[in-house]
């Protein structure tokens, strides 16, 4: 079993959260801490599993983790999983995240939350490995969002709009918008 | 301005959608609390809106805000409004939101079974696989029991998406709802050979995780799993049936046999790492379990051993700390084999990996020989000078006496290192949180190798002078000291300057009071050795001196803050105090501590009973002579009685007693706790009456503490006005018939602890200590020069050592110029290396041990040590206790009622959810949730609430009752019980020379029992509750039964007990709509 998992950058600032049993949100904010300490402090040329610290888990849980770039994907499981076989899952997932995003960064995740999650709920369900095969995720993953899209189609218009008005960001265009300096210009007025 | 007003109403124009709230985020870096107080204000503000996807845009801000950390929980009915939406984009929004932030405690989770019910059975398959992962997420009792069918149904649906989900959820279910495991166990089954891979994957996950738990329920899959791992190509799925394989084998070794062979084969022909780690892992379990069924499995091991040994020496450290991993599995059965790779670890201790560090240190338990020993420990020593991260240390620190006193120190050759070693670490590790390990180990040796006696005592005693105290925020190094002072106080006669040592335990330190107090029981010790010795000498200016150095160390700790101190440093005092005046000499020193010699003190003296024995048995002498002495200037004979007595408080031999022995006292057939042990105080008023059983309730809870301090301040406590203590001055005759009488008792007695029968062994380990300074150093003239430089005292050992072997294996004729000192031991030794040579073999020439332990351990009659009390340890809130149920047995009787029920009323289910969607679908939208919510509350019947609540419960428990589990707990009492009675055959066997004499045990055992009797009492009469509880419980549900019937009939007018569940989920409906 899966007990949680953590998607955090370097400076430990999380990205996606995952808890597969109950943590309340300061527990979870102490857990992430935690990990981050414990994991940031690793070079990259050791080993990717260290025992599971003081707050999740115990003994029996390890910390299985890899680092890309500027992300730390880490899967807190027990002894049921294969420690090779989550690092493979680890790989999948940021493969998977990589396809769908198109060349993933972190923004991608910053700004897209909710769509990694819907991605990671694609691998793995509550806590039990669902999935493994890439293009079968990617199949289901690319459904779902068509079938999102169909209903925006017709009723989500107007919203669509506005999104796109607003991705112009429009407040700062206003702000941006040069106006000539009045009062100048007003000095510069000769009668 | 103008611009800024513009931007505002900008803003208000159009929500903020996720992307902006974290862009926001992003923007407002300095106030970032103060932008998300904000933004929560707006969600609130949108969740009051009735468009649902307004609501959906709120709850997916609200689910970055979780992760942020911010409590979201305030928004759950918003939630469940928008999970309830019929579109797929806020259903997904809802689901996500609720399985982040709802829990199976969560009360709102009884709004949602028929919603979720409805999402299952939805046309599109994505409705139903959001709903399940979702569900998965925080599935409750409640919504396992009442949604196990609609799961069950899905499992058997045609697309392969839903089935694959659906077999994942249930294990879920069964976490939640053990009952549902028998009835969904077959279809189970058939996942295992569904056509599409993925249900097939997800069926192998739910079995491992069952099997992993409850091995022997799924042994009769084995021929199906075997199939599989033969066909599949699924590395995953492979990796998760090789691993069930590894927990079914330990359970059934014939299993084994079949395996090894398709598992080798996979070993040579998969290129994927995880299973080849996988399969090892399992070949491994395998050669364990049936490590003794097959003639070739030594070669099998080799053959592990050589992969895994491939493993550790790659460059990934990944497979490097696997290899180790598995490395201890194997270390556990077959030492031997992993022996041989010993370079191999400890190679890996220099490894910069902390991880990989710590599994090579667990390696490292198996790898030491009597011979490395020490080379070892200098390496870890070495290590801990290094290491940085003080967890890492006190890690270092705990292997290294684990290693050392492993299988009673069966390793450690020369105590003499050991000490060292363990006061380098007291002195390395100032903050260690191992600082009582360290002093038991102190204490451990000291007492059982009696040959290093003298080497741990002056050991001791420099460390007592030269341990600075600092106050370590968290550390218990100083616990040492605790150990330290023991060690010098009890062996005070081999200690070279015992009048230094008693100045440094008089000398106040800032250490705990514990600590204190065994300072100045250890000083009256030394103290009353050094009298011993000074009287032998004649020397009465010596006993003065020595009189009053404690008379005046003590002084410190007579004003102590600590209780327990400030107590024994008083008795101390006084006892010096009286024996100065036996003698004559202390009048003048007496006065000028006048204020704490109140009489009452002094009266109390006598009144020892309470104190240990071993006190007890001389002190009346003492107030003897006291009283009836006016002597002055005493003659030797007097004096020398005197010290011979105050000597006699300490003389018998401590044994070290088992770990468990103080649970393992046999109860003494007649005590009765209820007995006054004392008359009581005759309640002449009230007053004093309550005064002295407010006494008397206090003494329990001194007495639990146990030993000395309890035992004292019973005394003290005698003092009480309310208590009248007689004092009974006995003549010598008397005292001695007394004494004689009580050791005969003691004796006989099972529960006191005898004087050890040690002398035969004492005797050889001090021959054998004499071989240590046989053992030839000086003379040998090497060829090359020892290269070790090091500072450490330890080190010299090893050197020793080295050098030793050298003499042995260079010339055997070492020996011969050192023979005049002990002909029998050279002798030996001679034997012994004549052996060494014939055989080369690489344990006979381990060094032979210096010292011996000795594993004389003091256990009460008619225990054994090897007793298992702990066994079921396992945790009761394990709900796969729940799930170790037969799954082989037929079980169409115990099919749930509610299941049954349920398949029966589906159809009308169907029709009731139908329209409760349509309800819910067409719900007039101008309405505000809050004001829903409120309508929903006051339709509710309070009362039928109530009933909803008790029928789950009810049946919740009612069938846990009846089910297997009370059948199960009563067989398990039966197996324990039968296995206890042999064992005690045995220990009555074992203890025959020892004739029990429980008819002598007398008041002052009672009392020392009291405690424990209580406990047990206290037990006993839990039980007998227990008992009750549980009657009047069941009483409660029945009246509670009766009562649900009443509302059932009120409200449906049907009746009888296999229709109500389903009236309540109808209830639910009602409320619904």
């Amino acid at each position: 079993m899966i007990k949680a998992i953590l998607v955090f950058n370097n400076h430990g600032k999380p990205r996606l959260s995952k808890f597969y049993q109950y943590f309340n949100e300061d527990m979870q904010q102490q857990i992430i801490k935690e990990t981050f300490q414990l994991v940031s402090k690793r070079d990259d040329n050791v080993c990717n599993f260290l025992e599971g610290g003081s707050l999740i888990g115990g003994s029996d849980y390890k910390l299985i983790y890899r680092h890309y770039a500027t992300l730390y994907f880490v899967f807190c499981v027990d002894s049921s999983e294969s420690e090779l076989g989550i690092l493979d899952l680890i790989q999948v997932f940021v493969e998977t995240l990589d396809k769908c995003f198109e060349n993933v960064c972190e923004l991608d995740l910053i700004f897209h939350a909710d769509a990694v999650h819907h991605i990671l709920s694609e691998l793995v369900m509550g806590g039990m490995v669902l999935q493994t095969n890439m293009s079968d995720i990617l199949a289901r993953i690319e459904e779902q969002n068509k079938l999102q899209k169909q209903e925006a189609g017709i009723s989500a218009a107007p919203a669509r709009a506005v999104s796109a008005v607003k991705s112009m960001n429009l407040p700062q265009q206003i702000k941006d918008i040069k106006l000539p300096d009045l009062p100048q210009a007003i000095k510069d007025l000769k009668f | 301005m103008a611009l800024k007003m513009v931007k505002g109403n900008l803003e208000r124009m159009f929500d903020k959608n996720l992307t902006d709230l974290v862009r926001g985020i992003r923007n407002n870096k300095d106030n970032e609390a103060k932008y998300i107080a904000q933004c929560i204000e707006e969600i609130k503000q949108e969740l009051r809106q009735d468009n649902v996807s307004v609501k959906s845009n709120a709850v997916a801000k609200l689910t970055y805000l979780q992760m942020c950390g911010y409590d979201i929980s305030w928004a759950g009915f918003n939630i469940i409004e928008v999970m309830s939406s019929n579109r797929f984009t806020c259903k997904r929004i809802g689901y996500l939101a609720a399985s982040q932030c709802f829990h199976p405690d969560s009360e709102l989770l009884m709004l949602t079974t028929n919603m979720i019910r409805k999402d299952l059975s939805s046309t599109n398959q994505y409705d139903a696989g959001v709903a399940l992962s979702g569900l998965s997420c925080f599935i409750s009792t409640d919504l396992s029991r009442d949604l196990a069918n609609d799961i069950m149904t899905l499992m058997s649906s045609t697309k392969p998406y839903l089935r694959m989900k659906a077999v994942l959820m249930m294990y879920k279910v069964f976490l939640r709802y053990p009952e549902a495991l028998r009835p969904a166990f077959p279809k189970l089954k058939e996942k295992l050979e569904d056509p599409d891979p993925s249900v097939q994957s997800a069926a192998v996950n739910v079995i491992c995780e069952l099997a992993r738990k409850n091995p022997k329920n799924y042994l009769s899959l084995a021929p199906i799993f075997f199939k599989l791992m033969t066909t599949s190509t699924n590395n995953w799925m492979l990796i998760k049936i090789i691993k069930l394989f590894a927990s079914l084998t330990a359970i059934e070794p014939a299993l084994g046999k079949k395996l090894t062979h398709p598992l080798i084969e996979l070993i040579s022909s998969t290129s994927a790492m995880s299973l080849l780690y996988e399969c090892i892992n399992t070949v491994i379990a395998v050669l364990i379990s049936i490590s003794s069924g097959m003639p070739n499995h030594s070669a099998s091991i080799q053959l592990c051993v050589q992969k895994l040994r491939i493993l550790i020496e790659d460059s990934d450290q990944n497979l490097k700390y696997l290899g180790l991993l598995a490395m201890s599995k194997i270390l556990k059965t077959h030492p031997k084999s992993v022996q041989t790779h010993k370079d191999l670890i400890l190679a890996c201790l220099d490894d910069k990996d902390e991880s990989i560090r710590l599994r090579a240190l667990d390696l490292l338990y198996g790898m030491v020989s009597k011979k490395n020993l020490m080379e070892i420990v200098r390496r870890l020593l070495g290590h801990m000078e290094r290491a940085e991260g003080s967890s890492y240390r006190d890690e270092l620190l705990y292997k290294v006496i684990e290693i050392c006193s492993q299988g009673s120190y069966q390793y450690v050759t020369n105590f003499e290192w050991y000490l060292t070693v363990l006061v380098e670490l007291i002195l390395l590790e100032s903050g260690s949180r191992h600082g009582r390990l360290i002093a038991a180990q102190l204490l451990d040796v000291a007492i059982r190798v009696q040959a290093v006696r003298k080497f741990a005592v002056n050991e001791m005693a420099t460390l007592l002078e030269t341990y600075p105290v600092t106050a370590a925020p968290n550390g218990t190094m100083q616990e040492v000291l605790y150990a330290a002072a023991w060690i010098v106080g009890e062996f005070a006669s081999h200690l070279d300057g015992p009048e230094r040592t008693l100045a440094v335990l008089l000398q106040p330190k800032p250490v705990a009071g514990h600590i204190q107090a065994v300072y100045v029981q250890n000083a009256l010790k030394l103290f009353a050795h050094l009298v011993g010795e000074a009287v032998r000498q004649r020397d009465g200016a010596a006993i003065d001196r020595h009189c009053q150095t404690l008379a005046e160390g003590l002084r410190s700790y007579l004003s102590s803050a600590d209780i327990e101190v400030q107590e024994r440093a008083s008795s101390v005092y006084f006892l010096v105090a009286l024996l100065r005046e036996s003698l004559g000499v202390g009048t003048e020193q007496e006065q000028h501590l006048g204020p704490n010699a109140d009489g009452g003190l002094l009266e109390l003296t006598p009144d020892v009973p309470g104190e240990p024995e071993r006190e007890e048995t001389v002190v009346p002498d003492e107030t003897n002579i006291a009283t009836s002495g006016g002597y002055t200037g005493a003659a030797w004979d007097e004096i020398e009685q005197i010290a011979t007595d105050l000597q006699g408080l300490f003389v018998s031999e401590l044994n070290p007693v088992a770990p468990k022995a103080q649970r393992k006292v046999q109860l003494p057939e007649e005590l009765d706790l209820d007995e006054w042990i004392n008359q009581p105080p005759p309640s002449a008023d009230a007053s004093s009456a309550d005064g002295g059983s407010s006494d008397e309730d206090k003494f329990p809870l001194f007495l639990t503490d146990g030993g000395r301090g309890g035992g004292e301040r019973e005394t003290n406590g005698g003092g009480d006005e309310s208590r009248s203590y007689k004092r009974i001055e006995y003549t010598q005759d008397e005292l001695d018939k007394m004494r004689q009488a009580r050791l005969l008792e003691q004796t006989n007695n099972p529960n006191y602890l005898k004087s050890a029968k040690t002398k035969k062994s004492s005797g050889a380990e001090y021959q054998q200590h004499d071989s240590y300074d046989d053992i030839p150093i000086a003379e040998i003239a090497l060829e090359v020069p020892l290269q070790i430089h090091s500072t450490k005292r330890s080190d010299k050992y090893l050197m020793d050592a080295e050098r030793a072997t050298r003499v042995f294996v260079g010339k055997g004729g070492g020996r011969k110029e050192k023979g005049e000192k002990g002909g029998k031991k050279s002798k030996r030794r001679g034997k012994k290396s004549k052996r060494y040579s014939d055989e080369s073999d690489s344990e006979s020439d381990d060094p032979k041990p210096l010292h011996v332990v000795n594993t004389v351990i003091e256990l009460p009659e008619g225990a054994i040590l090897s007793d298992t009390e702990d066994k079921n340890n396992a945790d009761p809130n394990d709900p796969h206790r729940a799930l170790d149920i037969d799954l082989d047995a037929p079980f169409e009787d115990d099919y749930p009622p509610e299941m049954k029920r349920k398949t029966v009323n589906q159809h009308q289910h169907s029709v009731m959810l139908l329209r409760d969607g349509d309800t819910k679908a067409n719900r007039p939208t101008d309405e505000n949730p809050s004001g829903t919510e409120g309508k929903h509350r006051s339709r509710r019947d309070p009362t039928e609430r109530s009933a909803v609540k008790h029928t789950s419960k009810t049946n919740d428990r009612h069938e846990q009752v009846d089910g297997g589990v009370v059948h199960e707990k009563q067989k398990k009492k039966k197996k324990s019980s039968e296995k206890e009675r042999p064992e005690e055959d045995a220990m009555m066997l074992m203890i025959d020379e020892d004739p029990p004499a429980k008819g002598s045990v007398k008041v002052r055992t009672r009392k020392s029992e009291k405690g424990a009797e209580k406990r047990n009492k206290l037990v006993r009469e839990e039980e007998g509750e227990d008992g009750d509880g549980e009657e009047k419980e069941k009483k409660k549900k029945h009246s509670k039964k009766s009562s649900k019937h009443h509302h059932s009939k009120r409200e449906s007018k049907k009746s009888g007990y296999e229709e109500m569940p389903a009236l309540v989920v109808g209830g639910a409906n009602k409320e619904a709509i």
